[in-house]
């Protein structure tokens, strides 16, 4: 699907190779009168309304009239119109958007799974009880920390509950204190979470390396913080080398250690946060654990814990009995509580124990190979585009566009065009202590035939920045639409259609 | 490794590129001391895999095998193929959140009819683009109505309300010195409109009632908007069965403020509880207040109508410990499962499922009544959903008929130890009148007599 | 073109002295950083602030900035016309895109804002610093 980068010219307007009628009409406007999607058998029990109309409403005014192949139509068309990983490379630096195998999609479908129901007795739910379990078991032996919870639905909510559990902790010793802090290359749900813990955030500026810099930890770091929220490794796909120091530093002072576990698919298997001195992690499923992203979610943010937040640990767990049966403890008096309903994403737990169990005691081979392309694309990019922090890099890598707006290019311009490449673009303007950052991630699952294209392809944007820049600038040129008015969207809201 | 396409070849030629003698050379900026190995079981290829993961499934009783009448917040509905096939698309299953919006159209369309669904449902102007679940949807509302009211500190929720959902505002709230005030449900199984007006004062931001309550009993949402606004509170109307809104008179309709909860039943399957499909809609004057992500209608370079997110700066990734939430993401493939289902069903399919969910309920309803020793202990309407109480409790019963083949119902007692005989039943469409008398018949019994075939011929 | 008779914050907002009444708005060098601006979120005339106090914020699509007050007063007028029409704070940020008028509380507070001279240096260095 890529465009050959070989040619003389890259793709210019007009170029548009979309096969499709480029438009879809919206589901409402595909709507007939009288028409039918769906069967139902006849009603086999007396017609009835027994509730008093003034509690009901006449009809469903708006709502569609469509035939089954119409929808058929509708959603295919719709679906050529993005953009996805099993169309090329898709470096979503920080999103870890990485080949997902469709066995765990299957066995997610299997109706002891799917049509499985959360509230039905233990005694028949004992596969799904220890599918959990033992999805537990792999991810506690992963991050070297004593127990896991499944249930937050996502990253998000995991940083919510591990911060929970450190206030739950704290505050049994009398005082929850007021503050966590983040450095600035920090993920935004890393501040947002803390605040909706009920944390002051107090930023930490990174220092030349683009890590944490001990003076200044040292410094911050007094007995009214709560815990250190530190992403490992952190945004710029680094390493804190000195992690164990940053971990004495915090427990020195009676902090947790909180790790932002969305880039573990960079040394899952080759090392353990436990062993760091990492108190509480989440991961996210979709991120390390290949579950699909869905065009954004569902995603699921299991979070592993020390020995010393085990009773904080949200209810219900999952336990196995002395007869070896699977149950739900909701018994457990100081733990903070529910985040969401019933045991979390377990459709997620089922791909992600299936992509595990794939990969066995070689999981250590995702991170071996994400570092390795990632390090591939830096030699690649190395001189034609600007690298802020040069240590070494893990499973990403964040270039600037400083060299290139000189000619009015911006990492947003430079996205834009990889598209008319055939690529999806990098994150753009994350973290956001690199100006015009260009943030890469090509996990394991790209070959190195990909990683060449792709690099060819921002050299060859490099180049066109300086010799014709407008072609940049007014890029994309290929895909279905061209650059959307995102400010009239803001100024002028349509977040609907109406009949 | 099958997932793995670099060959040993590749791997030099990469080396040597990057200046580096072996990978593990690029783990260098790892403590010695903390490189630790998983000790986790040898590979597994497909065949095992499947081999696996099938011996679990297998253990799972399920909607395809049993006579089956579980919901309290979880309903086994028709989903038509062809909404499951489509999620297999890998334009769906393989893209993400819809930030560069020139390749990713498809996303951005579905939310926007999504939100369309949504609207059409609530009866509100707008609606986002999903959010993780019912529970922690129920919280959004919430916080987002305390930004609506700053300065207040309460939250009045109806005891009717999910006992998960209300558990997750409590977690919620822990940390950020809100309280919620919970007011019983009547005899009759509603909630009572005196008792909930009386609960709210000029300190409550919000006051939340769920229809069909947790004991499928159906609310007037109008109650509980009187009752918010009599003293500048936002009414918050909480939906666990989404199918209803096919047949009730939507929130907006009864002056509600926000509406959320779960929509798994809008074509979702189960999935042992998640993942499902937590919505929120709002009024129009509201929409800068709202949670997590919104599509909006805009323009391309060249004039052609295009979609994209919008009102970004709500949320975390640019306001970061400001923003609106700390939500990432929505729940983009159940939206999709959901817009599908919608869009297939439409304006009489979503009805037609309704309103034969709530015939087939008030016959089993009807049934169970009937039965010596049994009453059905709320006499309010219900929609697809009633208690039942036996002269036995219900959880060594509704074991006793799970070996049977028959998924009965759900038990009150470990959300109120008081009412050990009572449970919940739920019908659906997905159930035919045979089995319904079957589980009739088996309550007569008291739970005990042969195993019955599981049934292979489900849909 | 940082006009030489406004006072201008660290914060990148300007205020313009009229007797005992600030105009207030953003700097030419902030509406560019941040974009094509969509909302503006306003205080209420009447509101009280000290200096340096958030008054409001501004948004573009991809970023949202807080606003401080420059100095302490009044909140006298706000610029009805930006609130409807955003995009007159990216076209004219020291004229008709002015955000704010407050009646101030004292004089000594503008002294310690910075010239013109001394604001262009400052971008200079923060530009410098990226």
């Amino acid at each position: 699907m890529s465009v050959s980068v070989e040619e003389k010219k890259g793709p210019a307007p007009g170029d548009r190779r979309h096969p499709e009628p480029l438009h879809e009409p919206l589901v409402f406007e595909r709507s007939g009168e009288g028409k039918v999607g769906y069967s139902l058998p006849p009603l086999d029990v007396p017609e009835t309304v027994a509730i008093p109309e003034v509690l009901c409403r006449p009809d469903l005014a708006g709502e569609t009239e469509i035939s089954e192949v119409e929808v058929a139509r509708h959603f295919t068309r719709l679906s050529r119109l993005n953009f996805s990983i099993d169309q090329a490379l898709y470096p979503l630096g920080s999103c870890t958007m990485k080949h997902n195998p469709r066995v765990n999609e299957e066995v997610a479908r299997l109706p002891g799974f799917a049509s499985a129901h959360p509230l039905a007795p233990e005694e028949v739910s004992q596969g799904a009880l220890e599918l959990a379990w033992r999805l537990e078991k792999i991810l506690s032996e992963l991050t070297g920390l004593a127990r896991v919870t499944l249930q937050p639905a996502a990253g998000a909510q995991g940083e919510l509950a591990g911060i929970l559990m450190v206030r739950a902790a704290l505050a049994k010793t009398g005082n929850p204190r007021t503050t966590v802090l983040i450095p600035d290359s920090a993920h935004g749900t890393n501040p947002a979470s803390a605040h909706f813990a009920g944390y002051k955030v107090r930023e930490l500026k990174s220092n030349a390396r683009g890590t944490l810099d001990l003076h200044v930890l040292e410094e911050a770091m007094t007995e009214d913080v709560a815990a250190l929220m530190l992403t490992v490794p952190n945004t710029l796909g680094i390493f804190e080398n000195q992690i164990l120091d940053i971990a004495r530093i915090v427990h020195g002072k009676g902090g947790y250690l909180y790790c932002d576990g969305a880039n573990f698919n960079s040394f899952v298997g080759i090392a353990k946060p436990g062993a760091m001195g990492i108190d509480v992690m989440h991961m996210n499923l979709h991120k390390t654990f290949s579950t699909p992203h869905g065009g954004g979610g569902p995603g699921a943010g299991p979070v592993a814990v020390a020995e010393s937040l085990v009773p904080f640990l949200p209810r219900p767990t999952v336990e196995r009995r002395t007869d070896g049966a699977f149950s739900l403890d909701h018994d457990r008096p100081e733990s903070i509580g529910r985040l969401r309903t019933f045991l979390g994403n377990f459709g997620m737990f089922v791909r992600a124990l299936a992509y595990i169990s794939s990969y066995g005691n070689r999981i250590g081979d995702v991170a071996r190979g994400a570092v390795l392309n990632a390090n591939y694309i830096r030699a690649g990019l190395a001189g034609v585009y600007h690298l802020k922090y040069d240590a070494p890099t893990m499973h990403e890598v964040v270039f600037s566009d400083k060299k290139q707006t000189a000619s009015g290019i911006h990492a947003m311009d430079i996205g834009k065009r990889l598209m008319d490449y055939g690529f999806h673009p990098p994150t753009i303007s994350f973290p956001l202590i690199v100006y015009g950052a260009l943030m890469i991630e090509p996990t394991e699952t790209e070959s190195k035939t990909g990683l060449d294209a792709f690099v060819a392809a921002m050299r060859k944007i490099a180049r066109e920045s300086e010799e014709d820049p407008e072609i940049v600038k007014t890029a994309p040129h290929t895909t279905p639409v061209r650059r959307v008015d995102e400010v009239g969207a803001a100024r002028n809201l349509v977040l609907r259609w109406r009949p | 490794m099958k997932f793995l396409p670099t060959s040993d070849a590749d791997r030099s030629e990469m080396l040597r590129a990057i200046g580096v003698s072996s990978v593990e050379d690029l783990f260098a900026s790892i403590p010695a001391e903390v490189r630790q190995p998983a000790d986790l079981p040898p590979p597994l290829s497909e065949i095992e895999v499947r081999r696996l993961l099938g011996s679990l499934a297998a253990r799972n009783a399920n909607a395809r095998e049993s006579a089956f009448f579980l919901g309290a917040g979880i309903y086994n509905h028709y989903i038509s193929a062809i909404a499951d096939q489509m999620l297999y698309r890998a334009e769906w299953l393989t893209s993400y959140t819809p930030y560069q919006p020139e390749v990713s159209q498809g996303t951005l369309q579905s939310i926007f009819e999504f939100q369309t669904h949504v609207c059409l449902l609530t009866g509100l102007d707008v609606a986002n683009a999903s959010l993780y679940e019912g529970a922690s949807a129920l919280v959004e509302a919430l916080l987002m109505a305390s930004r609506l009211c700053r300065g207040r500190t309460r939250a009045v929720l109806s005891a009717g309300i999910h006992p998960e959902y209300r558990e997750t505002v409590r977690t919620y709230f822990s940390a950020l010195g809100f309280t919620s005030v919970e007011v019983p449900i009547g005899p009759d199984g509603r909630t009572d409109p005196k008792a909930l007006a009386r609960a709210v004062d000029a300190d409550t931001f919000a006051v939340a009632i769920q229809s069909p309550n947790f004991f499928g009993v159906v609310e007037d949402w109008k109650v509980g908007s009187d009752a918010a606004h009599a003293k500048g509170a936002r009414a918050v109307a909480v939906v666990a069965e989404a199918v209803s809104m096919a047949l009730l008179a939507p929130p907006g309709e009864r002056e509600a403020d926000i509406a959320c909860g779960e929509a798994q039943s809008l074509g979702v399957p189960m999935h042992f509880g998640g993942p499902v499909l937590g919505f929120l809609a709002c009024r129009a004057e509201h929409e800068r207040q709202i949670p997590g992500r919104l599509v909006g209608e805009t323009r391309d370079a060249d004039g052609r109508r295009a979609f994209c997110l919008t009102l970004s700066t709500r949320e975390q990734h640019i306001r970061r410990e400001r923003a609106t939430s700390n939500i990432c993401t929505n729940q983009g493939l159940m939206a999709l499962a959901s817009n599908i289902h919608c869009s297939l069903l439409g304006k009489k399919g979503l009805r037609e499922v309704a309103l034969q969910s709530h015939a087939k309920a008030e016959y089993l309803k009807r049934e169970i009544s009937k039965i010596p020793g049994w009453r059905i202990p709320f006499g309010a309407p219900t929609f697809n959903e009633f208690v039942a109480e036996g002269p036995e409790p219900a959880s060594p019963l509704l074991s006793r008929l799970a070996r049977r083949g028959i998924l009965a119902g759900v038990p009150l007692s470990r959300w109120d130890p008081d009412a050990p005989n009572r449970f919940l039943v739920a019908a659906t469409e997905m159930n035919t009148r045979e089995e319904m008398d079957r589980l009739v018949a088996a309550l007569k019994a008291g739970g005990t007599g042969d195993r019955q075939v599981p049934r292979q011929d489900r849909p | 073109m940082n006009p030489e008779e406004l006072h201008y914050t660290a914060s990148h907002e300007w205020v313009r002295i009229d007797g005992d009444v600030g105009t207030i708005g953003i700097t030419d060098y902030a509406q560019k950083e941040l974009g094509e601006i969509v909302y503006l979120e306003m205080p209420e005339v009447g509101h009280v602030f000290n200096a340096d106090e958030e008054f409001g914020t501004v948004e573009s699509v991809k970023a949202v900035s807080e606003l401080y007050t420059p100095v302490s007063g009044e909140i006298v007028e706000v610029n009805k016309g930006a609130v409807a029409e955003p995009g007159i704070v990216n076209d004219d940020p020291f004229g008709d895109g002015w955000l704010i008028k407050m009646k101030l509380t004292t004089d000594e507070e503008v002294g310690k804002l910075m010239t013109a001279e001394q604001y262009a240096k400052y971008v200079q260095q923060e530009e410098k610093e990226r």
